[in-house]
């Protein structure tokens, strides 16, 4: 606890650097990598993080320093050098997009791993930072790399901010982009060129192996949340700073523990939880609706049992046994139980010594089921020209889900016909026929 | 039988399982799938591991499989279900297993022999070492080997068995729907051979260049040759291939192996890019020079 507190308390100014930096980090590749997302090449991602290894081992080979912004243009270049090469595989030969970007990943992570053995073989002292690449390692950074870190960053934000415009239409609309006569080729160029220092920049955090998800993840999840992209982009570079915090925070505590898996579990916990829980896209909130509507579903084929009962016995308001009403029609008992509890939460149904009665706004609401399962089976009947035995069950279906503007609309098309196929009585309530 | 022979062996069984299974990948088009796979199983590794103690038993092999399997199904569930473009769900699900598989591999780093290094280089080095004590003719073998071989002539015998079924579900899903050939089982038991192949591939060459191995033969070879047995000769062919030379290569390199296999792999497919006779840059750009 008191170990949070510190770190939480930011006195530590190694520590203040680290954890801004790596939040900085996880907001601006989160910024950037929702156009990745949004263009659907996350996996193009996943093959330039991979990709950036050899440039890095190389240009530490060469320059034997381990100078972030040495190091940083490695891996810039190899980075752009993997999305050329994916690029020209596909459209040079007959070679699908997913094995052009297995193969690319592949190759140069391949060779990354080569020359990082090479380096490891010289045992140059310096290089013992280099393998805190692959899985990134937060702690290692000091206050320079930070504030060098922090000015890309920064850049990178400016850059998407000033052409925000442009790069969204790129990202839903490339051929709009282009009747506009808009650079496709250059704004592309240059989204490009942002990924890739987001992507550079960010394995400083969380290594190569897992940048992609940092770069896609919080887009993903900020996807659930809204349908406006500048919302979307705000909640990625929230999701993507919550987790660097996160991330930091475990490795500062437990100085063995690379930062980059911490980070990732964090941001990959938001998604889950985004995916479960966003209102409307959300799993739960989906399930939620749908149970809504069996419930209701169900509460109206209770309400028509009334009706068809009163119908018959020429008295709406009696009061029924649940023997009774699954005589008309069957449900499970308990599913009845439940249906009617809700009814009389809603006071269309009331309990009695005899069993359930309709209230006056039950009343009301059966006749209208039973008169839009009648008017539907009219207008089937009338205009698609169905056999009057075989409207029933169409209409048995879709006397649910009737909008009050669909409902006004089929009475005047039918022109408020009396009866129905079956030549039973359409009971109109007062409100409709006003 | 000396110590690069082994080696060499290993390189071989591991690129040959691979590239047979690499093809189907590759014609239906799911190499990131293997990608996806390769990298997720790492978590079912770590958990067989602490239960058995040991790195190539039965139980690791089946639980590990078990999680690449769950890995292809989690990733539709979330694209299906979810609704996210199956991209994303692909890079979402196998990051996230992969740092779980991490995360428990730093923290139970002092109960096993494995370690992050292990599982992005493979220590194919110590694999000759690894000798079984049974007193026959077993012992001149390593450990190891025997395990690749056995996996190795699990999948010959699958897709000897399943020919058909692969061949029609991976070029005409709708016929083979319409015959009664259920795709959806062809592709979990192509899942589970991948799966099964990352698994015992790992130790030797590291989970990220396994995938290596699964797509790069093959697509060096589909860009070879039209006919699907040719394409899995062609492809086996190239990854041992690329075992023998990669190894020599590390060796004057004084290089990681697996990393050095991988790059020559990448040569070979460099070459058959651009000198394959029919499908090759430049053979394609002479003709249309000629034309």
């Amino acid at each position: 606890m008191r170990e949070l507190l510190e770190f939480l308390s930011l006195s530590n100014a190694n520590v203040r650097y680290v954890v801004l930096g790596v939040m900085l980090l996880g907001a601006s590749t989160a910024v950037v990598g929702t156009f990745t997302f949004l263009r659907k090449k996350s996996l193009v991602g996943d093959a330039v993080a991979h990709s950036v290894l050899p440039g890095i081992c190389l240009a530490f080979i060469f320059s034997q320093v381990r100078h972030p912004l040495v190091l940083l243009s490695g891996a810039f270049i190899s980075g752009w050098l993997s999305i050329l090469s994916i690029d020209f595989i596909t459209k040079q030969s007959r070679i699908k997009a997913d094995a052009a970007i297995a193969i690319v990943l592949t190759v140069f992570f391949g060779v990354g791993i080569m020359l990082l053995s090479y380096i490891q073989s010289t045992g140059n002292a310096a290089q013992s930072g280099i393998d805190h690449f692959l899985f990134g390692q937060a702690a290692a950074l000091v206050g320079n790399d930070v504030i060098m870190l922090a000015i890309v960053c920064a850049v990178l934000v400016v850059v998407v901010w000033l052409l925000f415009k442009e790069f969204s239409i790129l990202s839903f609309d490339a051929d709009y982009a282009q009747s506009l006569g808009l650079p496709v080729r250059s704004i592309e160029f240059v989204l490009s060129t942002l990924t890739v220092i987001a992507i550079a920049v960010g394995i400083q955090a969380v290594g190569v192996v897992l940048m992609a998800a940092m770069l896609i993840t919080p887009a993903a999840a900020a996807r659930y949340w809204t349908n406006r992209l500048s919302v979307m982009l705000l909640l990625a570079a929230m999701f993507g700073a919550l987790s660097g915090f996160f991330g930091s925070y475990i490795s500062y505590s437990a100085p063995k523990m690379p930062t980059g898996p911490w980070v990732i579990i964090a941001v990959t916990f938001i998604a889950f939880i985004s995916m479960t829980f966003a209102p409307e896209r959300g799993f739960f909130f989906k399930w939620l609706s749908k149970k809504r509507k069996v419930n209701t579903t169900m509460d109206e084929n209770i309400l028509k049992i009334f009706f068809h009962l009163g119908e018959k016995e020429g008295d709406a308001l009696t009061s029924r046994k649940i023997a009774q009403l699954q005589a008309r029609r069957y449900f499970e008992e308990s599913k009845m139980q439940a249906s009617l509890k809700r009814l009389c939460r809603d006071g269309k149904v009331e309990e009695d010594e005899h069993g359930w009665k309709l209230t006056k706004v039950g009343v009301i609401e059966s006749k209208r089921i039973a008169k839009l399962h009648r008017l539907w089976e009219m207008y089937m009947s009338k205009f698609l020209k169905i056999p009057a035995d075989h409207v029933h069950e169409g209409a048995e279906s879709l006397e649910h889900f009737f909008t009050p503007e669909l409902e006004e609309m089929l009475e005047q098309e039918l022109d408020f016909p009396e009866t129905d196929p079956h030549d039973k009585p359409i009971p109109y309530t007062k409100t409709s026929v006003s | 039988m000396s110590y690069s022979f082994w080696i060499i062996l290993t390189g071989a069984l591991v690129a040959s399982s691979c590239a047979l299974l690499g093809c189907f990948l590759v014609l239906r088009k799911m190499s990131m799938i293997g990608d996806a796979i390769s990298h997720a199983v790492l978590p079912g590794i770590v958990i067989a591991f602490l239960i058995s103690g040991s790195r190539s038993s039965l139980p690791m092999l089946i639980g590990a499989a078990l999680v690449g399997v769950f890995t292809t199904f989690l990733i539709e569930f979330i694209s299906k279900k979810a609704k996210m473009q199956n991209d994303a769900a692909i890079g979402l699900v196998f990051t996230f297993l992969f740092a779980v598989g991490i995360i428990m591999l730093t923290l139970f780093a002092d109960k096993m022999d494995l370690d992050a290094d292990c599982v992005l280089h493979g220590e194919i080095l110590f694999i000759p070492l690894d000798i079984l004590t049974t007193g026959t003719f077993v012992d001149i073998v390593p450990r190891k080997i025997w395990i690749l071989f056995i996996v190795f002539i699990i999948v010959i015998i699958a897709l000897r068995i399943g020919y058909k079924g692969f061949l029609i579900t991976t070029f005409d899903p709708s016929y083979a729907v319409s015959v009664g050939i259920s795709a959806v089982l062809w592709h979990y038991v192509l899942m589970t051979l991948v799966s099964l192949v990352t698994v015992v591939s790992f130790e030797s060459v590291g989970a990220i260049l396994v995938v290596a191995f699964l797509v790069v033969p093959a697509a060096s070879a589909y860009l070879l040759t039209d006919n699907l047995v040719r394409m899995l000769l062609i492809a086996v062919g190239v990854g041992v291939l690329s075992s023998i030379l990669g190894y020599f290569l590390a060796k004057w390199l004084d290089s990681s192996i697996p990393g050095s296999m991988t790059a020559t792999l990448g040569i070979l497919f460099l070459i058959s890019f651009l000198l394959a006779p029919k499908y090759g840059l430049l053979p394609r750009k002479l003709l249309r020079k000629k034309a």
